[in-house]
């Protein structure tokens, strides 16, 4: 049976593995899954099975049972049958025995031995019970007589007990018989007869009497002489007994003419088997539970398959519902844009007509709000962006510094009403330019800039970018202060209540503190002298990993929010965005951003602290070629004036100074640091009387915190001024640089000496330049001219003698932007339709450029781009068809820059722009700034030289 | 010496009220900061252009709004585009606000009112053009008294 159902499953499994075969290209399907309506099935089979295995184990043991039985039964029966047989031939000895002395002391002796009339009395009492079977009897004589041996009659019943009985018949012989003698002799020698009646019933039922087991069976004896006729000796014919089962012996009386037996049965019929049945039933029950429960578990796994699929399948819903919120978010935050746009230009519209003052406040509400809804939705779009994949990264040089200011400056304001520091502070090693995405850049510092500003009511919040790998000295650095003992500088901290941080306030994070920092500076320094002409090891690489760490000593992250900052609409609490403002989407934005870069973010946080958000970015090092083009139309706002000028930063606080010096350095300044005005006094002094004018300071800059805690410190600058005074020597210019400065402080400065200029902070390379320029009067010329001109001195290097067209159907536009342009130095041409445009841009042409209006009559911007870029395409075929004119091989290929001109900035317009073939698109009225940005991509800056 | 800062004086106060009063925006401001000696008449030159250009356009919408049935609105409406865009490079304010209400009546095809509209644009624009030749005759004036135009913030 085992075989069978081996079998049974073999089928079932190749149907399985068939139904897998089906079903598997689409689903993972297990067997048992496979097989699911089987189960039942399968269960009813096993029941079945067993139920059958248990009838056999029960069967089996009961047929054991009837065998032990049987043969018990056949032992007792044998056992019964030979004894009876020897008490039978004992008695039957005696009756001989007795004849044997009737012929020996009678017969044999002459005169008998015997008394005749004692024998005579004897054989008269013992004369019982002799039947009177005449013929029987008569031929039992007879036949004892011829064999010499006892002779039995057949049973009857006796007369005295009416038990049962039979008659032993010897011969007595009257002469001795020859050795062997014939049967005529022994009949002739006969002289008469003795007999014996045997109770058989009595002396079958003393017999079992002494055995054991008496009650078991039944016994009955039976004389079967004649096969047909079986007379009963012994026991009750028609008695009850176990008739299934009987067991039948053979009895020898001694007289071969008669046979007997002896049939023996149980009393009961076979017990039940009790063991059978129980283990039987047992072994079912057992099998049943291993079978329900094999069922169970399999049903169990297909459930939890069941289930998984489900969850499969709902995961995979729940993609790509994310997906598809994420495009909705932003479809509809572009779609809430173009709206938006025009309710925020109605607005400002609105706001330059003629409204009354209630008007104007309502009004200028309703831009405020417009803005920031802008501001959120743009912010929902990005981070919809991201999460859609479609955000891409940009890839162009750009100066890390630059940016860095511009967000300083942007936070400046609100820092300085504050009274907040703010710092910014680019290692050396960093290089000038990185490539990498400007605007994003600046995204990630302005938003965690801002997020600074925004929960810091005191203390300073500082932004440092060094490489990467410069956290590792800084750690060694960590290390080393605290193998050289910081308990002096613990007490030192706890003496003073002052933290070595920027503005003395206790940071999150002590990375930033001067302990770590000065070995930053200390290993620059050394670094920089020593490769001053040689590239730096790192800098043959192609990638450069910056490390940005933006500072804060404001109420810091409860500990509790502290891991769901990232998470998109999550503040540390409901109040947050009560009192502070702001989605939180920022920072989820930010950290998308980061990674995007090639980085990650992480921040140290501790309540009523402050925060210290850190993170790297990947940026790829510009190529020297493109390098020093770039970097001269971006750095040209700093001007070279200030190089070789020296200064002494007067600062107590090292890392602030540090700062500082870096500002300054980067205007080409030699720089010292003082802790106290007395010290650079001294130093000045020094240096004045030893090596005159050589290592004369021109400018010193005081910290006014220094300042003011030095309660000699106007004297000492008076002195400063005497000393000076009493040579011939210039001055050196006397700056104060503070954070916010009350007029009563100011005019305390101004009469300490300080009449030069106050440099208000944060402190920017720019903006120091500006001062200093103003303070020691130098390039003053060109700061005349660069007043209006600032940033587009920029542009004039982009633009100067590119021969621009400009594409307009209005007149007035035309000449306007045509004005602009040539403003900065570029030949313009114009031309009033598309057709025109395209007639003036037949191949070979001049143009470097091409500004095109979109909304035009006839044919418009988009369409003329179109068979613009048809034409060029044309041509370009033909140039690597083989017929290479000078002009194309001049220009290798063709592909002038077009910028759509248009009104509306909506980013759908931009994207058909960039469909058509267009390169960018300007708004009109032309501003500087998106001018710029526009054109930047095209064109490389030419040397100043040549303008 | 009194005479030239006088009408420099004079010269700010003038375009000062003129952005007040919503006739110009910064987009006029931007135009006179173009000018240099490359190209002295550069604002002049433009706001003639522009003025010649409203001319005809406003002539043109007249011509087209006259019919009393069948108004060729789109005709009307490429014309008060022009005038749109125009306005707003030169930096006319209340013309270009003018353009923008005119277009919905265009878009609208309601002939009364873009007449109506038609009569501010004009009225606008008399008005404008009144005041920039002041304020081109007050700069001629400072030129010619040897002074320069000061730049208005």
């Amino acid at each position: 049976m085992g075989l069978k159902l081996q079998q049974s499953q073999h089928q079932h499994h190749s149907v399985a593995v068939k139904v897998n075969e089906q079903m598997g290209t689409k689903r993972g399907y297990t067997f048992i899954q496979a097989n699911r309506a089987w189960l039942p099935k399968f269960l009813l089979l096993w029941v079945m099975v067993m139920a059958f295995l248990s009838t056999w184990i029960y069967k089996k043991m009961d047929a054991d049972n009837k065998v032990r039985r049987k043969e018990v039964l056949s032992s007792m029966c044998d056992e019964r049958a030979r004894m009876l047989q020897d008490q039978f031939s004992v008695s039957v000895n005696h009756v001989h025995a007795l004849a044997i002395l009737i012929s020996t002391f009678h017969y044999y002796k002459n005169p008998s031995a015997i008394d005749q009339e004692t024998f005579a009395e004897y054989t008269a009492r013992t004369a019982f019970e002799r039947p009177l079977l005449s013929g029987e009897d008569r031929e039992n004589i007879l036949r004892a007589g011829a064999s010499g041996k006892a002779v039995l009659t057949r049973p009857f019943r006796l007369l005295g007990s009416h038990h049962l009985g039979v008659v032993l018949t010897f011969p007595v012989y009257k002469s001795k018989l020859p050795l062997r003698p014939t049967v005529a002799e022994r009949i002739g020698a006969t002289a008469g007869y003795l007999g014996g009646a045997f109770d058989v019933e009595s002396l079958v039922e003393n017999l079992l009497g002494q055995l054991a087991g008496n009650q078991a069976i039944l016994v009955n004896v039976y004389d079967v002489t004649n096969s047909s006729d079986h007379l009963i000796m012994y026991g009750h014919q028609n008695q009850d007994g176990d008739l299934a089962l009987l067991h039948e012996s053979k009895l020898d009386f001694g007289d071969p003419f008669r046979k007997h037996t002896m049939i023996c049965r149980y009393h009961q019929k076979a017990p039940t088997s009790w063991t059978a049945l129980t283990t039987a039933f047992l072994f079912f029950v057992i099998c049943l539970l291993v079978g329900y429960i094999l069922y169970g578990a399999a049903i169990h796994i297909v459930k939890v398959e069941d289930d998984f699929h489900e969850m499969q399948e709902l995961k995979v819903r729940a993609e790509a519902a994310d997906v598809a919120k994420s495009q909705f978010l932003a479809t509809v935050s572009h779609e809430i844009r173009t709206p938006m746009n025009g309710i925020l230009g109605m607005l400002a519209l609105l706001l330059d007509t003629d409204l009354s003052s209630t008007q104007r406040d309502y009004a200028q509400t309703a831009q405020v709000c417009g803005k920031a809804l802008i501001t959120l939705i743009n912010e929902v779009l990005d981070r919809a962006k991201i999460e859609a994949g479609k955000l891409e990264m940009e890839t162009v040089p750009f100066d890390l510094r630059s940016i860095l200011d511009d967000v300083l400056s942007l936070f400046s304001e609100k820092s300085r009403n504050k009274g907040v520091e703010l710092a910014v502070f680019v290692s050396d090693k960093v290089p000038e330019m990185v490539m990498g995405d400007p605007g994003r850049f600046r995204q990630i510092i302005t938003n965690l800039v801002g997020n600074s500003v925004k929960f810091t009511e005191r203390g300073h919040i500082f932004v440092k970018v060094h490489l990467a790998e410069n956290s590792k000295p800084m750690a060694e650095a960590k290390a080393e202060t605290f193998l050289n003992g910081g308990s002096d500088e613990g007490v030192l901290v706890s003496s003073a209540h002052q933290f070595k941080t920027l503005s003395g306030y206790e940071a999150a994070d002590e990375r930033n503190s001067w302990d770590s920092f000065k070995y930053l500076v200390a290993d620059e320094e050394s670094r920089y002298n020593a490769s001053i002409n040689m590239p730096l090891a790192g800098e043959t690489s192609q990638n450069v990993t910056l490390m940005v760490s933006v500072e804060d000593t404001g109420i810091g992250i409860p500990l509790i929010a502290q891991d769901r900052v990232f998470m998109p609409f999550m503040q540390a609490d409901s109040s947050t965005s009560r009192n502070y403002g702001g989605t939180g989407i920022g920072l989820s934005i930010t950290k998308c951003l980061v990674e995007l870069m090639g980085g990650h973010i992480s921040f140290v946080s501790r309540p009523q602290v402050g925060s210290t958000f850190s993170f790297t970015a990947a940026f790829g090092r510009c190529k020297k070629a493109s390098f020093s083009d770039t970097k001269k139309s971006n750095t040209e706002d700093l001007p070279s004036s200030f190089q070789g000028l020296k200064a002494i930063v007067v600062d107590g606080k090292p890392v602030r100074a540090a700062v500082t010096r870096y500002h300054l350095k980067r205007l080409g300044m030699l720089v010292e640091v003082g802790s106290s005005v007395k010290m650079a006094a001294s130093a000045c002094g020094k240096n004045g009387s030893s090596c005159g004018t050589k290592n004369q300071p021109d400018i010193i800059l005081v910290e006014k915190d220094s300042w003011l805690s030095g309660e000699d410190g106007g004297l000492s600058l008076g002195m400063l001024d005497r000393k000076q005074n009493g040579h011939v020597f210039k001055l050196p210019k006397m700056i104060l640089l503070a954070t916010n400065i009350t007029n009563a402080e100011l005019e305390k400065a101004k009469a300490a000496g300080f009449s030069d200029t106050t440099i208000m902070k944060p402190v920017r390379a720019s903006m120091v330049a500006a001062c200093l320029q103003q303070v020691l009067g130098i390039g003053k010329k060109r700061q005349a001219g660069k007043d209006m001109l600032n940033g587009s001195l920029v542009l004039r290097s982009l633009l100067y003698r590119k021969k621009i067209l400009v594409v307009d159907d209005n007149m007035v536009n035309r000449r306007v932007a045509a004005g602009a342009l040539k403003k900065f130095g570029a030949a313009v041409e114009c031309a009033d339709s598309g057709k025109a445009a395209l007639k003036l841009l037949q191949i070979p042409h001049y143009f470097d450029a091409c500004f095109m209006d979109i909304q035009m009559p006839e044919m418009d911007g988009f369409e003329a781009t179109r068979r613009i870029r048809k034409m060029e395409s044309q041509a370009n075929e033909q140039i690597n068809g083989g017929s290479i004119d000078e002009e194309s091989a001049r220009k290798g290929k063709w592909h002038v820059p077009i910028l759509a001109m248009t009104a509306d900035v909506i980013h759908a317009t931009y994207d058909e722009c960039l469909k058509c073939g267009m390169d960018g698109y300007v708004s009109k009225p032309f501003e500087e700034e998106n001018l710029y940005q526009a054109v930047a991509k095209f064109f490389k800056a030419k040397p100043m030289s040549e303008l | 010496m009194d005479v030239v800062n006088q009408l420099q004086r004079q010269f700010i106060d003038y375009s000062a009220s003129l952005h007040r009063e919503g006739f110009l925006d910064d987009q006029f401001t931007q135009l006179q900061k173009l000018q240099d000696d490359n190209s002295p008449d550069f604002v002049v030159e433009v706001a003639s252009l522009f003025f010649e250009d409203c001319e005809k356009l406003i002539n043109n919408m007249a011509r087209a709004l006259e019919q009393q049935q069948g108004v060729d609105f789109k005709q009307v409406d490429a014309s008060v585009h022009q005038l749109k865009g125009s306005s707003s490079s030169i930096g006319a304010m209340r013309v270009k606000d003018v353009c923008i209400a005119f277009r919905s009546f265009c878009e609208a095809q309601n002939r009364e009112g873009c007449l109506r509209c038609l009569q501010q644009v004009t009225h606008e624009y008399s008005l404008l053009k009144n005041k920039l030749q002041t304020l081109f005759r007050l700069q001629q004036q400072i030129l010619a008294a040897g002074g320069s135009i000061p730049v208005v913030e």
